[in-house]
């Protein structure tokens, strides 16, 4: 279980900020917009669900996006190149372990419990804010967008406060 | 979708990963130890990120390399914003990730992130299920001021991005200084060995 040689360290923050700096950068200048994630788990979702009419009917939230289709939206196929890319890297820094990480403190049950329920609770708010940290506080900020900032400030006032009073993963 | 739209979309979607799993964000123990102060690598590289990018939009817009109208700005629904923050945070808290670094820490091996995953899609399903009662919220608390800080307050964008430069150098002091005191943030090797409560 153990990998033979020590994972290499983290980059340094101001290497990596400067470096995700760069590529929100590019991605707004070639496509017109930032770079996001629950674009992708929605449409998953409303793919999931396309059988069930009381998610997909007339009137629905997730009938449009059903109707387009998962690999007709660039989101699907940015959030694919996230998980090549992390695998990648982990890869190649010797940072790949399978685990329940949280385990050790919570127990594997608890840990998994509260990863579905932060699950849920973020796959909520992502909906009603139209965007997640990456979608509407990163790129949302980048844009010195109102919404961005709020979006931001009220993610970090809630975390700052749920951390103290639910004992999460440490 | 074109085969250059897509090309575009992995490419860059690829980096983005790249850097995420190298910051650290794979791990919820790093992730959320920013929310307990003693490690405040979520807060450098986001900010250090926003700031770089906007001041880049802002002299590519100079340039004349972009034209900024063109870019996609959320609408100041802020009232929306708020609450989808409200509950993002919380989950991040409770469930060790966000969105975008479940999906990182499930590609570095980490089972409890694909738990994570499936509840965002039930989460989704939740919100679909209710969304006749809950579409109020995501129009809520309209700001008829403005999109963006630099229109909202009627100041230039120069005078935003430089404060913006302040406020992160201010975070990479405060946040250092934090750090030192609260036992220093998660080294890879505390994070591939997960979370014990030795780790900050």
């Amino acid at each position: 279980m153990q990998p033979q040689l020590d994972p290499k360290p983290f980059w340094h923050p101001l290497w990596a900020g400067l470096a995700l700096g760069l590529v929100l950068l590019l991605t707004f200048l070639i496509t017109g917009h930032g770079l996001g994630a629950t674009g992708f788990t929605t449409r998953l979702t409303a793919w999931l669900a396309s059988g069930v009419p009381a998610f997909v009917g007339e009137d629905s939230y997730l009938g449009p996006l059903a109707e387009d289709g998962i690999f007709s939206a660039w989101i699907t196929w940015q959030v694919i190149g996230v998980a090549a890319g992390a695998v990648l890297s982990a890869k190649i820094a010797r940072r790949i372990r399978v685990q329940i990480d949280g385990e050790k403190t919570l127990g594997a049950p608890r840990r998994l419990l509260s990863a579905f329920a932060g699950g849920m609770l973020a796959g909520l708010g992502a909906r009603i804010a139209a965007g997640c940290t990456s979608g509407m506080g990163l790129s949302g900020a980048a844009t010195l967008s109102l919404a961005g900032f709020t979006f931001l400030v009220t993610f970090f006032a809630a975390g700052l406060i749920m951390s103290r009073i639910f004992r999460g993963v440490q | 979708m074109s085969l250059i739209e897509i090309i575009s979309g992995l490419a860059l979607g690829f980096a983005f990963g790249f850097i995420l799993e190298n910051a650290g964000f794979g791990s919820p123990c790093k992730l959320t130890a920013q929310f307990r102060l003693s490690d405040w690598s979520v807060f450098k590289v986001m900010f250090t990120a926003i700031v770089f990018t906007s001041v880049g939009l802002m002299v590519s817009g100079w340039l004349g390399l972009v034209s900024l109208e063109g870019l996609f700005v959320p609408p100041a629904l802020l009232g929306a914003a708020a609450i989808g923050g409200i509950l993002v945070g919380s989950g991040f808290a409770v469930g060790g990730y966000c969105p975008g670094t479940s999906v990182v820490g499930l590609m570095s091996g980490r089972l409890d992130a694909s738990v994570f995953l499936l509840g965002l899609i039930v989460g989704t399903l939740v919100f679909a299920g209710a969304y006749d009662q809950l579409e109020a919220l995501t129009t809520m608390g309209e700001v008829a001021a403005g999109d963006t800080l630099p229109d909202a307050l009627g100041v230039s964008s120069l005078w935003v991005n430089g404060f913006m430069v302040i406020a992160a150098v201010a975070v990479f002091i405060g946040g250092t200084a934090l750090e030192r005191r609260l036992g220093g943030p998660v080294s890879a090797a505390q994070a591939v060995a997960g979370a014990t409560k030795a780790n900050p």
